[in-house]
Order: C-alpha cells, then structure tokens, then sequence
C-alpha cells in the first residue's frame, strides 16, 4: 500500500493546474464575443462560424489531414521496420550507424532537420511542395515509431515466436500471423503519435514546402505574427477537442479490454 | 537459422530512407557551409563526381570551399551570442523544468495503480495537441491586455500592467510549459519501476524520509533525470517557434537567427554554417544520450 | 494413468544394444561456442526411434542448447544432427521433422486452444475437415475436450501445459523435444503428468527427448539419461545401470545420495578389489571389475539405502564395516537417515526403511554404531 500524502496530491493537482489551465482558458475564449481577451463579451459561437467562411484556413486543415494521414502511414511502416531490425536482427554490419541515424530526429532541432532536407530537395533538383512535406514528415516521425514498436519487441516473449517456427511458419508468415498482432496496441499508438507530430508541425514544413502547400499550423503562424485572432482561438479549441476525444475513446477501449482480460484471468486460477 | 534471405530487406529499406533523408542531407549542408554565396545559391551543381569532371574540375571546386562563413560565426558577435544564450536559456530551463517535473512525475508514481494510466494519459494529452497552440495560448495570457495582466490589475496586486511577453521570461515560461511532458515521463518511467521494498529497507536500517530519497530514490531514478534532461535540452537549444512568438527582439536564440538567416536573409551558407556549428555543439550531448538509450535497451533485455 | 503395466514392453527395449539398429538421431562431434565461451563441446550421441531420452545436468550444461540445436533454433559450431539420415544442416526450424514443447508453454495469446493446436496443421495445408478432426482427437488425448474455445489466459497452468503439448504433437513429429515439461507444475500434478507423457509416448509410438534438471523426472521417465555437465556427456545409461554403476564420483553424487569412501587400492584380482581405507580404519572388500592398480587412489561408492546400521559388532569388524557416531537423523516418513561421523574421519549415510514405528527404534543421537554392507553393494571408482 502506497503512502499518497498530501505533498503528492499538491504536486500532481499544481502540475496538471499548469499544463491544462492555458488550454482551458482557450477554449472559453473561443467562445468570446469580444475580440479582446481581457473583456469578457459575452458567449457567442461566431468565431466557429467564421472559421468555417474563411476557405484558406479550411484549405490549410485539409492539406495538412493528408500530409498526416500519408506520412503517419509510411513512417508507422518504415518506423516498424526499422524496429525489428534493431531489436531482432542481432549485431548487424553498420548497426551503429543505423541507430544513430533512426534515433537522432528524437532530439535533433527542427531547424537544423528543415534545413537539411529542404538542401537535399534543392541539390536533386524537385519541385516542392506537398510531397516534399510528406517526405520530411516520414523521415521526422519515423524515429518516434521506432521507439515505441521496439519498446514493445523488447519485452516480447521471443519463444512464443520460436514456437510458430517450430510449427512450420515460416518466418516472413510469423510476422504476420503472431508477432504484428501482438505489437498491433503499440502500432496503432505510433501512428498516433505521428499524425499528431505532423499535424502538428511548423518548423520542418516551413522549410520543406512549395507554393500552394500551405499547412495548418504555418497559417496559424503566420495569422498569429499580425495578432491574437479570435478565430485561431476557435480552431485550436476544434483541433484540441479532436484530439481528446480520439485519446479517451482509444484509452476506454483498451482499458476495458485489460479489465476483461484481468478477470479471466483471475477466473483461471481459481479453478485450476 | 532461419531464412536469412528476406532478412536483409527488413532493414535495407529503412537504413536506405534514413541514410538517404537523414545522413546525406548533412552532408549537403555541410558542403554548403563550405561555399560562397554566389555558388551556393540554387540551382546549383552540389555534386561533384571525379570520373566525369576530372580531378583538376575536382580539386579546382575544393579550393572554392572556403571557410569564410565559419569565420564568420567567430567574428559577428550576434552568432557567438546566440549560441551562448540558447545554451544559457536551455540549460537553465532544464535545471527548472526538473523541479517542477520531479514532484509531478513522484506523484503519479506513487498515486494509486488503477489511477495512474489515466494520470499518464492526462499527461500525454497536451502533448498530443498541438505544440503551437499551446504556445499561442500563453500569448492571450502573458501579453499586457493578457488574462494574467487582467487579473492581477483587477485584484489590485499590480499597478501597471507586467511587460512579460516579448522578454526572456516569456521564453522561460514557454520552454517550460512545453517540454514538461518530455521530462515528465522519462521520469515517471524510471520511478515507476522502483522497487517499493528498497526504500522501506533503507528506512528499516535507520534512514530519514528525506535521507531515503537522495540515498535510495533519486539514485535510482536518475536514468531517468538524464533521459529527461536531454530530450528537453537538446531540441530546445535549437528552438524557434517559442522564441519568436514569446520572445523580444532582444531574445537570441540561435534556432532564431538561423531562420532568420535563412527566410530574411536568403543565406543559405551562412544558415548551413549555424547549423553545423549547432550540431557540432550538441554532438557531445546527443552521443551520452543515445549512450544512455542503449545503455537502458541493454538493462531491459 | 496407464490401463495395463508398461513394464514388460519397456524392459525388453534396448535398441543401444543392438548393433544393427540405426539411431533415429545421430548428433556426430557437436560443438557451440558462444564467443569464448563454448556451451557444447564435442559430442556425439545416437538416439533411437520410440525412445524417451532424458538430458539430464545442472543449469549452464549445455542441455538446453544441445536441443536448441536439433530443433533449429542454434546452429552447431562444429559437428552435424541427422534425423533418419538427413542431414539437418542448414535447414532452418520451420523444415524440419521436429516439435517442440516450450518451457514457457509459448502459447498464442491472440488464438484460442483450438486455433492454437490447428496452427501447425494449417501451415501444412491439410484440409479443413482433417485439421478439425485432429484437433478433435488431440484435445481427447491431452483430456480437455470442452475447452476449445477458450483462450491461453482462461487457462491453469496445468492446462495451458497440455496445450502445449497437444499443439506439439498435433503435427506428428519424428521427434518430439520438450523443454523441462515438468518445471512449472506442483509435486502432485507433476506426479501424475510424468505418467502420462509416458502413457502418451508409448501409444503414439514417438520418439521424445526431454531436457530437465531434475533426475527424480529423469529417472522415473527415460528409457536412457544422459548425464551433461559443462557441455559434455559424463554418462549415458539407462536409469537402473546409472544409479548403480556410476562412472564417476560426479555422476554418483548427481543422481540420488551416495557415500564416497576413500582408499588405497591394495589387491584387485579374480572380480575381488580390495581397498584399505583409513576412514573406515579397516579394509573394503567389493565385488566387480576395475582397471585399478594396486597403490592407486580409488572409490567405495555406496547408496546409502545399501547399508546396514547396528550398535553390535558384525562378525567380521576388520572387513567392509565402519564405526562412528550418529550426529544426525534425517526424518522424511518413510526413511530415516542416519548421518554417522566416522572414527577414521568423514561422515557415512545409512537410510533405513522406517518399518518400526519411532518410539520401537532403537538408535538415536550420540549413539556408538557399526555401519556394515555387502561386497557387491557398492562399485569402485576412479574418478
């Protein structure tokens, strides 16, 4: 039994006071009627409707679900790849390097990536715009699934593998039949976290982009730089609801699948 | 073994991706770093290839290299100080994020079992909404039409209104704000596997509470304090979105003045060059972090 | 538990003594090293159709990498497995005739019972209705009949055991490895499941080659054990000749208790050894053949349950007997162990069957005794 005094209490209710409360006072001032955020004008919902009118904003949010969608797609692939080489392939030729290649974006400045890739696009010579943002998105979020989907490897009962093996599975079948649905919770997580890291990314798409291909958050940045916009308030506050919801409905699902799972369990042992 | 002709393609394409988007990139850039302006500016021919150019052609484009914008970096003072007080202000940011992380991260690890994957979630949640638009709502709060100005005014514990946005402090705020999850959980990892049993020894033998935590706990949990200090310092020393939305005109930070060079200035071996120098800076620190991953990797396995 | 004694067949089969039989399993000079550190070293072994073999030695033996390497899972450093004749090098787990039954069970989480034993059937590609018909009859065999829908954590341990086993053997193997079967089990479940794989093994003709640690297991189920130690067989024998004719102290002191009494080797011939001993202070006298000279050092091997123990003198004081005094009595129900510290230095064990109840036997602590056996009781030992 664990000892929750009250110090614990106070840090955990002042941490989580400081991380949600600027969120929180955003979404109420999406509701302002007034412009500015010291006056309380009263409620209203036309900023949302605004927001809705305003076609380059609804263009940005659009281009930017795909560069999400495509990107954390492929890097969720890539990513997982790149985590079973280095978690099952052993001491491969060049491992080192490979690590510290897949590793490095973790930490790595996003200026300093931008750059790069956006000096790789010139030196070949492609015109850019929407694929090149995708392009540096995968490589970006790619590091991010790694980490994830070999955390998981790594705490994998291997023999359970060995035992498709035994039975006759060859190994590419094994994969697919036993290990990717036992790794499919940290998968799925991944690809979450990737659309959300593209989605929500300024630096490295401002780097990476080409005329037409203008992304949410660098309309954002850019509406910002002139002003408190009442209408930004509005689509962060949409873009925050989006995400809550898709986090509490995923954590309610596998939450009630470890309840179950807990239960038979426990029913198991009983009547051995 | 086993069949080890499909092997080789599970890592060949990723290592081929990463080597391709990630490695030779850099290369590019510090080639570029290497050039005079009128060279570099695109469409350029940045690579060079012996057999079709001769090795005179070769050797003539090495001489252009020049090291002219590396010396640069040295004379104009902006860069030496830019560097300077991005390490300044990510270092002491990280030095702050670890008090104010630390209880939180203790908290939760210590809060009940059936509470804490919620308390986790809780945690990743601001994460997982966008790092723009959590600084942008520091902006409506810390400006001085801002609610924080508002409401001290209103209370009457000020006069004026605080100038906080567009100074440094606005930047502390900022950096602090957003990379808490970043210390958070690295931290709430490495407590959250301690053994109990280990404190309650130490108590057993004679230790205070607090002697408990610096001999016993803090000890254990400092793969986790060095985890979390790096993946806060080091991208945060290369930060620009921060900076440019909370910070003044006075604020160097050197993710800054690289965009500057780079979008205001159109210099792009000048831009190559901080970044160089940027990575070379952060080299040391990435190496014992990736040090320190593959050290916890190990210690799993 | 078996419906007619199993005795009679089991006795009867030796194909090891056979010349002209051909083993199922040939492991010819097998080596592994790990880095520096060699784990099998050189060995060679011929395993016959329908045996059960036991590995049997200490963690770190090389037991478990030695089957490894016949499932597929390692590959030899040195050396070469043939299975029927095949040569098994190079042919990865998933080609070949051999089954394996993990320790950890490696049941599928995601499948149930009945996907999870018709998982090897599949990857055969039998047709649907043998695979369910099969299943059938494993889940009869392994007496889970019923529980075919549930899954690996609906499950005892017990039962997630036959699982694994119904799984492993859906598929028929020449050769069926397990993996210390019994480790997770309690006593009595382990008791009665050593019978039945036993049962199992004998109707399905197969041949099984098991991997423990534990010799009561070893000894109650193998046709033949194999002694490992440090990566190399010490002794293959059957159980009866390795509990009673030891090759080595170590292999004596492995399988059951056993009293080592040192001395010199005074006389050895017409099947009489004669070694004077200075902790008995007199002279062993036992039965047998050895290539001992007389001057060398050698060996009284002696189980303890071999020893008589009185407080009388025997007819013969001078000739196999030893007096001490009992330091301790070891009471286990059935048997009592007297721990005797000798006069001549050292301890004896002497286990005596407890036909008396206590307060009618006469030997007790402090007590003065004479511990006596038999010249064909015991065997000499060189090392």
């Amino acid at each position: 039994m664990k000892r929750f005094s009250t110090f614990n209490a106070v840090s955990l209710t002042a941490g989580f006071a400081f991380l949600y409360l600027p969120i929180l006072l955003l979404i109420l001032y999406s509701f302002n009627a007034g412009r500015s955020v010291a006056v309380w004008g009263g409620w209203s919902t036309k900023w949302y409707a605004s927001v809705f009118s305003n076609q380059q904003l609804l263009d940005a949010a659009w281009i930017t679900l795909k560069v999400a969608f495509l990107s954390a797609s492929i890097a969720t692939i890539l990513g997982t790849m790149a985590a079973l080489a280095l978690a099952r392939h052993g001491r491969f030729a060049g491992r080192t390097l490979f690590s510290g290649m897949v590793y490095a974006p973790l930490v790595m400045p996003e200026v300093i990536t931008g750059l790069s890739l956006l000096l790789l696009f010139v030196s070949i010579n492609v015109d850019r715009g929407f694929w090149t943002i995708v392009l540096a998105h995968i490589t970006f979020t790619m590091c991010f699934v790694a980490v994830v989907v070999q955390s998981r490897l790594v705490s994998f009962d291997r023999s359970i593998e060995e035992a498709a093996l035994d039975l006759g599975c060859t190994p590419f079948m094994t994969f697919f039949r036993i290990t990717l649905p036992l790794i499919l919770p940290a998968v799925i997580s991944s690809w979450m976290l990737a659309f959300t890291l593209s989605l929500d990314d300024l630096v490295i798409s401002s780097f990476t982009t080409g005329p037409g291909a203008t992304t949410l958050p660098m309309k954002i940045y850019s509406d910002v730089r002139l002003g408190v916009k009442p209408e930004i308030n509005a689509v962060c506050s949409m873009m925050v609801a989006v995400v809550t919801v898709t986090v509490i409905i995923a954590s309610i699902m596998t939450k009630r699948q470890e309840v179950e799972r807990e239960r038979a369990e426990r029913l198991a042992q009983t009547t051995s | 073994m086993t069949n080890t002709n499909h092997r080789w393609i599970v890592r060949a394409i990723p290592y081929l991706w990463t080597l391709v988007f990630f490695l030779i990139p850099f290369i590019i850039v510090f080639k570029i770093s290497l050039s005079s302006p009128e060279i570099a500016q695109p469409p350029y021919s940045p690579t060079f290839d012996p057999f079709v150019d001769g090795w005179s052609e070769t050797f003539a484009r090495f001489a252009e290299f020049t090291s002219a914008n590396y010396l640069r970096l040295f004379d104009d003072s902006i860069y030496v100080s830019s560097y300077l007080s991005s390490i300044w202000i990510a270092g002491s940011s990280t030095v702050m994020m670890l008090f104010i992380a630390y209880p939180l991260a203790y908290g939760m690890a210590r809060a009940p079992k059936s509470w804490r994957p919620t308390l986790v979630m809780m945690v990743i949640l601001p994460f997982w909404t966008s790092f723009l638009i959590r600084v942008y709502a520091w902006i409506s709060i810390l400006s001085e039409e801002g609610l924080l100005n508002s409401m001290l005014l209103s209370l009457g514990i000020i006069d004026e209104p605080l100038v906080i946005l567009s100074t440094n402090a606005a930047v502390y705020i900022g950096i602090l704000y957003s990379y808490l999850p970043f210390m958070v959980l690295p931290l709430y990892s490495a407590l959250e596997k301690m053994d109990e049993s280990l404190i309650e020894a130490a108590k057993d033998l004679g230790c205070t509470n607090i002697q408990a935590f610096w001999k016993v706990t803090f000890p254990l949990s400092l793969p986790g304090v060095i985890a979390g200090c790096f993946l806060v310092f080091i991208p945060a020393v290369g930060e620009f979105v921060i900076p440019d939305l909370l910070g003044g005109s006075d604020t160097v930070m050197i993710g800054k003045t690289m965009w500057e060079e780079f979008f205001n200035n159109r210099d792009w071996p000048a831009a190559s060059a901080v970044a160089i120098a940027l990575l070379i800076v952060l080299m040391i620190p990435i190496m014992i972090f990736q040090n320190n991953q593959a050290k916890q990797q190990e210690a799993g396995q | 538990m078996a419906a007619k004694s199993i005795g009679p067949i089991r006795r009867k089969f030796a194909p090891w003594d056979d010349p002209s039989a051909k083993p199922l399993i040939r492991i010819e000079n097998v080596s592994k090293n790990f880095g520096s550190f060699t784990a099998v070293n050189n060995v060679s072994l011929d395993i016959f159709e329908r045996e059960f073999f036991a590995l049997l030695g200490p963690s770190g033996c090389g037991k478990t990498t030695l089957m490894r390497m016949l499932a597929g899972f390692e590959t030899p450093s040195a050396g070469s497995i043939s299975i029927a004749g095949q040569d098994l090098a190079g042919i990865p787990p998933h080609k070949r005739p051999v089954n394996m039954m993990f320790q950890s069970y490696a049941l599928f989480p995601h499948m149930t019972v009945e996907k999870n034993i018709a998982f090897g059937l599949e990857m055969e590609k039998l047709p649907k209705g043998e695979i369910t018909a099969r299943v059938e009859e494993m889940l009869k065999l392994v007496k889970l009949e019923g529980f075919a829908l549930r899954k690996p954590h609906q499950l005892s341990g017990g039962q997630r055991q036959r699982v694994a086993l119904a799984r492993a053997i859906a598929k028929r193997p020449k050769v069926l490895l397990l993996d210390e079967p019994l480790g997770a089990l309690d006593k009595k479940l382990r008791e009665e499941t050593q019978f039945e794989l036993l049962d199992l093994q004998m109707s399905l003709g197969m041949t099984f080659v098991i991997v423990t640690h534990d010799q009561d297991e070893a000894m109650t189920m193998a046709d033949r054990i194999a002694v490992m130690d440090k990566g190399q067989f010490v002794q293959i024998s059957p159980p009866a000749e390795l509990y009673e004719q030891p090759v080595s102290k170590y292999v004596a002191d492995f399988i059951g208790d056993i009293n080592l009494i040192e001395g010199r080797v005074e006389k050895n011939d017409l099947g009489k050894i004669i070694l004077g001993s200075d902790m008995t202070g007199g002279m062993i006298e036992a039965s047998g053949e050895s290539a001992v000279k007389n001057g060398d050092t050698a060996w009284f091997a002696l189980r303890p349950e071999k020893v008589s123990i009185g407080l009388s003198p025997p007819e013969n004081p001078s000739v196999n007997t030893a007096t001490g005094t009992v330091w301790d009595i070891g009471y286990v129900g059935d048997v009592s162990v007297y721990h005797v510290r000798l006069d001549g230095g050292g301890t004896m064990r002497a286990s005596i069957a407890n036909t008396r109840r206590i307060v009618e036997r006469p030997i007790s602590w402090e007590d003065k005794v004479f511990l006596t056996w038999a010249p064909d009781s015991g065997i000499v030992l060189t090392k």
